[in-house]
C-alpha cells in the first residue's frame, strides 16, 4: 500500500481527529443541556419547599 | 445507601484532559511517520483505541448487567446502561475514524468483505439495540431484567467474534495487536499505549459524569414526587433510561 503524500494524508487524519472533538463536544453539549434540567428541577423542588412551609 | 457515582470525577476529568493532550501531542511530535503508510497511520493512534474502549465497554455492560441479575442492584442496572451508552458513542467514533482511514488507504469509505469491519459493526448495531429495547419495555423491574439479559449475552458475544475474527484470514485489515506486536517500534508502541490510556481513562471519565447525572435527576424526582404529595410508585412515564437507583 504506498503511503500517501502529506498534502493528501493530512486532511484525512484532520477530519478523524475532528470527528473525535466533535463526538466529544457534542457530549459535553447534550450534558449541559441535561444539567440544565437537573437546575429546573431543583429549582422546582425549592419552590415546592417554600409552598410547605409557607402553608404549615 | 444509595451508591455515589461523582467520587473522584474532578481528578478523573483533569487525568483525562491531561493524558489525552499528552498523548495526542505524542502522536504527532514523537511517533514517527510509519514507514509503509505515511501521516495516514497517525489515525491508527485515535481509531484503535477508540474500538477497544468501545468494545471493553460492551463487556463491562455485560458484566454489570450479570452483577443486576446475581443481586438485583438497580446500581448496577445503572451502570450497565451507562457502559453501553458510552461504548456506543466511542463506537460510532470508531466507525467513522475509521472510515476516513480506510479511504484514504483503500481508496473506500467501506469494504463488505472485511471480517474486521463487518464483525464490528454487527457487534455495534446489536448493541444499538439495546436502548430500543429498554424503550419498548415500560415496568422497571422487567425492563431492568430484559435489559441485564441482553447485556450478558451480548456481552459474551463481544470476546467470541473477537476471536472468531482473529481466526479468519483477512488479507486487507491491518494487525497491529499480535504476539510480535504488529512490529511496531518502541516509540509508536508507547504512543499507542498512551493513548489506549488516555481513551480508557476518558470513557471511565464520561461514564462517572452521566451516572453522577442520572443518579442525581433519578433522586430529584424522587424528592419531587415526594414533595408534591406523589406516590413514589412506578408511575414514571416510559423511558429507556433507568428511572430507579
Amino acid at each position: 500500500m504506498p503511503a500517501l503524500p502529506l498534502d493528501d494524508a493530512g486532511p484525512y487524519v484532520a477530519g478523524a481527529y475532528l470527528v473525535f472533538l466533535a463526538l466529544v463536544l457534542a457530549y459535553v453539549a447534550i450534558m449541559a443541556v441535561r444539567q440544565s434540567r437537573i437546575q429546573q428541577e431543583v429549582d422546582e423542588i425549592a419552590r415546592l419547599l417554600e409552598q410547605r412551609d409557607g402553608g404549615a | 445507601m444509595r451508591p455515589t457515582f461523582g467520587r473522584g470525577l474532578k481528578t478523573l476529568s483533569i487525568a483525562s484532559a491531561v493524558i489525552l493532550t499528552a498523548a495526542f501531542a505524542m502522536v504527532f511530535f514523537y511517533a514517527p511517520n510509519d514507514a509503509d503508510q505515511g501521516f495516514i497511520q497517525k489515525i491508527f493512534y485515535l481509531h484503535v483505541p477508540l474500538a477497544i474502549v468501545a468494545l471493553c465497554g460492551f463487556v463491562a455492560g455485560g458484566i454489570y448487567g450479570l452483577k443486576h441479575l446475581r443481586s438485583g442492584d438497580r446500581a448496577h442496572d445503572l451502570r450497565s446502561y451507562v457502559a453501553i451508552h458510552q461504548a456506543l458513542i466511542l463506537g460510532v467514533g470508531a466507525l467513522a475514524t475509521g472510515s476516513i482511514w480506510a479511504r484514504a488507504a483503500w481508496g473506500h469509505w467501506w469494504v463488505w468483505d472485511e471480517p474486521t469491519l463487518v464483525s464490528f459493526l454487527i457487534v455495534f448495531l446489536l448493541f444499538a439495540c439495546y436502548q430500543p429495547l429498554r424503550f419498548s419495555i415500560e415496568d422497571p423491574e422487567r425492563q431492568a431484567r430484559y435489559a441485564a439479559v441482553f447485556a450478558v449475552v451480548g456481552g459474551a458475544f463481544v470476546p467470541l467474534n473477537f476471536m472468531a475474527v482473529r481466526l479468519a484470514e483477512s488479507l486487507t485489515h491491518p494487525r497491529v495487536l499480535s504476539t510480535t506486536g504488529g512490529a511496531m517500534p518502541g516509540s509508536m508502541r508507547i504512543t499507542f499505549l498512551l493513548s489506549l490510556v488516555a481513551m480508557a481513562i476518558l470513557f471511565i471519565t464520561l461514564c462517572k459524569y452521566e451516572l453522577s447525572a442520572k443518579s442525581t435527576r433519578i433522586q430529584l424526582r424522587g424528592m419531587r414526587r415526594r414533595l408534591a404529595g406523589e406516590d413514589d410508585g412506578l408511575a414514571l412515564g416510559r423511558s429507556a433510561a433507568p428511572q430507579q437507583v
